[in-house]
């Protein structure tokens, strides 16, 4: 079975991040760098990636002719922005939140309260369920 | 990641006979689509039979014959279904003489393939992902790996790159002695963004791939012994082993970035420094400069200097003038500030940069942001250096070079300003 784990934030958030002490901002690096290889060695991660930041984000519309018609938003202050994901592959539910909890445990500067949410959802397939 | 010295001495094999097989097939049919496919599958079925089987006494007669076979076999499917009584009777036929293939190989048909796989016609990519098949020899499922996408993907992207070949009338022939300088500028630059898409991967958490380095450095080997006068074959050749060589230092154990100034320089490759080095200075001399030339020439600079306070950053000031000169590139201008901040001052630097403000093409890329926080630290203006750094890690599109960027920005944030404390101590 396959799961997104999804990690957003606000602007505020994005621009906070920018703002952490240097050594808060390494050890967050590491972390993400350690839990991307732990992923890919145990042989559970699909692909992950990071986004670029919510500044350089468009909205598109189609024209009626179909050419785009691209804005700069405007987003709403409390828009959550991706920021990153992975797609993991797992035999179940409960292995994927065990994933997402790990996640969610990057470390942040010294009283930051509580921990990084993960917003966890199963993949759609091509196959019926019962063929798999 | 494999490297070149892990491959199996079969798979080197088949990578350097695929593009001479592939040139004699291409030749004789006339179908570039279709005899790639064939030549694909020749190999495959040399890694199945030669590992078990042994070496045949001449593989490459081997890989054209398989090939030729599967040629006409798809010719003969093509042609009529209803005829397979009479084909089996013309299989004979098929197996004809070896004694062609014992001569010389067409040296040329190697340089013709790559003239059409790096033609204007194609998109880059495509064009690069073509010269990796039918000339670096590797497999989808590799190219697909080297670009980090999935096989089927690459394998659609050759396949629509091989129907615009096809579409285009792009014919396998040399081009034109008034076309050949152009077409070879094409090649050049296709080798060139190959090598940088391994290098320096613009996206994606790993910074380098190493396997499109390599086989852009093989590839680029290959074209200088067809070419060997080409000074510009040999410039690019020079500027990507020079490059290349500063391949362990580049990354700390985390993969984080470091930069030029910072690197271990004993962890450079001393050997392919100096391949590099004998390649630029026994090219020079010969006459016409070019961009690579130029490019390598700096290279050779800093690779020369044991530690980066030796850096001969005048003569690398000069080479900028001269490509400046050449060519209108934006990145040329902002490498140029960097060296003349190196011999003027970052103020210098920092004036030049000015220039490039104005200039569409750079003024909202990331890199001018990172040089002119680089530059500012320099003056001591921590505040406008970290403004700077925090810009560049938000329009980067990699996360090595991001994640650079907010450490510069952070480790700026908890020093006072320099002039500030020059302020305090004068008071």
């Amino acid at each position: 079975m396959k799961y997104m784990l999804m990690v957003s934030g606000t602007k505020e958030m994005f621009e906070w991040y920018t703002k952490w002490p240097k050594e808060d901002l390494q050890a967050n690096m590491a972390f993400m760098r350690n839990f991307n290889q732990e992923l890919k060695d145990s042989g559970v991660l699909v692909a992950t990636g990071g986004l670029a930041w919510p500044d350089q984000a468009k909205i598109v519309h189609a024209a009626k002719d179909g050419t785009p018609i691209i804005t700069d938003g405007p987003f709403p202050e409390a828009k959550e922005f991706l920021a990153g994901w992975w797609i993991i592959d797992v035999e179940s539910a409960e292995a994927a939140y065990k994933i997402a909890a790990r996640a969610s445990l990057s470390p942040a500067p010294a009283g930051t309260p509580g921990t990084m949410p993960v917003e966890v959802r199963q993949l759609m397939n091509s196959t019926p369920e019962e063929w798999q | 990641m494999t490297s070149k010295s892990n491959d199996l001495p079969i798979e080197r094999l088949l990578r350097e006979l695929t593009p001479q097989v592939l040139g004699t097939v291409v030749r004789r049919f006339r179908d570039f689509a279709a005899a790639e496919d064939a030549v694909q599958e020749a190999a495959l079925a040399a890694s199945m039979h030669w590992p078990t089987e042994g070496l045949p006494d001449n593989p490459r007669a081997w890989l054209t014959k398989v090939a030729f076979r599967r040629m006409t076999d798809q010719v003969r499917s093509e042609s009529a279904r209803r005829r397979r009584e009479t084909e089996l009777v013309q299989e004979e036929s098929y197996n004809f003489e070896w004694a062609p293939f014992g001569f010389a190989p067409e040296e040329d048909d190697t340089l013709t393939l790559l003239f059409m796989c790096c033609h204007p016609a194609l998109t880059p990519a495509s064009a690069i992902a073509l010269t990796l098949r039918a000339v670096g020899g590797l497999t989808t499922s590799e190219i697909a790996h080297a670009f980090l996408v999935p096989e089927a993907t690459m394998a659609q992207r050759i396949s629509r790159a091989k129907q615009s070949i096809k579409n285009s009338g792009i014919g396998f022939q040399m081009p034109t002695a008034n076309e050949r300088a152009g077409r070879l500028q094409a090649v050049l630059h296709v080798l060139y963004l190959m090598f940088n898409e391994g290098y320096a991967s613009s996206g994606g958490p790993d910074l380098r791939r190493a396997d499109l380095s390599h086989e852009a450095i093989r590839i680029t080997r290959i074209v200088l012994a067809l070419q060997p006068h080409d000074t510009e074959v040999a410039g690019l050749l020079a500027l990507i082993l020079l490059t290349d060589a500063r391949r362990g230092a580049r990354t700390g154990p985390e993969g984080e970035l470091i930069p030029l100034a910072e690197q271990d320089r004993a962890l450079w490759d001393k050997q392919q420094i100096e391949e590099g080095i004998a390649l630029i200075s026994a090219t020079l001399p010969k006459g016409r400069v070019g961009p690579y030339q130029l490019q390598a020439a700096i290279a050779a600079i800093h690779d020369e200097a044991l530690q980066s306070e030796e850096t001969d950053w005048p003569q690398i000031v000069a080479l900028y003038e001269l490509l400046g000169r050449m060519s209108d590139n934006p990145m040329i201008k902002l490498n140029h500030a960097v060296a003349a901040s190196m011999v003027h001052g970052p103020e210098k630097g920092l004036e030049l940069l000015k220039a490039l403000d104005s200039d569409h093409r750079i003024a909202n890329h990331h890199r001018l942001d990172a040089v002119r926080g680089h530059l500012l630290e320099k003056t001591g203006d921590y505040k406008a250096a970290v403004e700077h750094y925090r810009a560049a890690a938000g329009k980067t599109a990699s996360l090595p070079e991001r994640n650079y960027l907010l450490t510069q920005a952070a480790r700026l944030s908890s020093e006072p300003a320099l002039r500030e404390r020059r302020l305090k101590q004068t008071i």
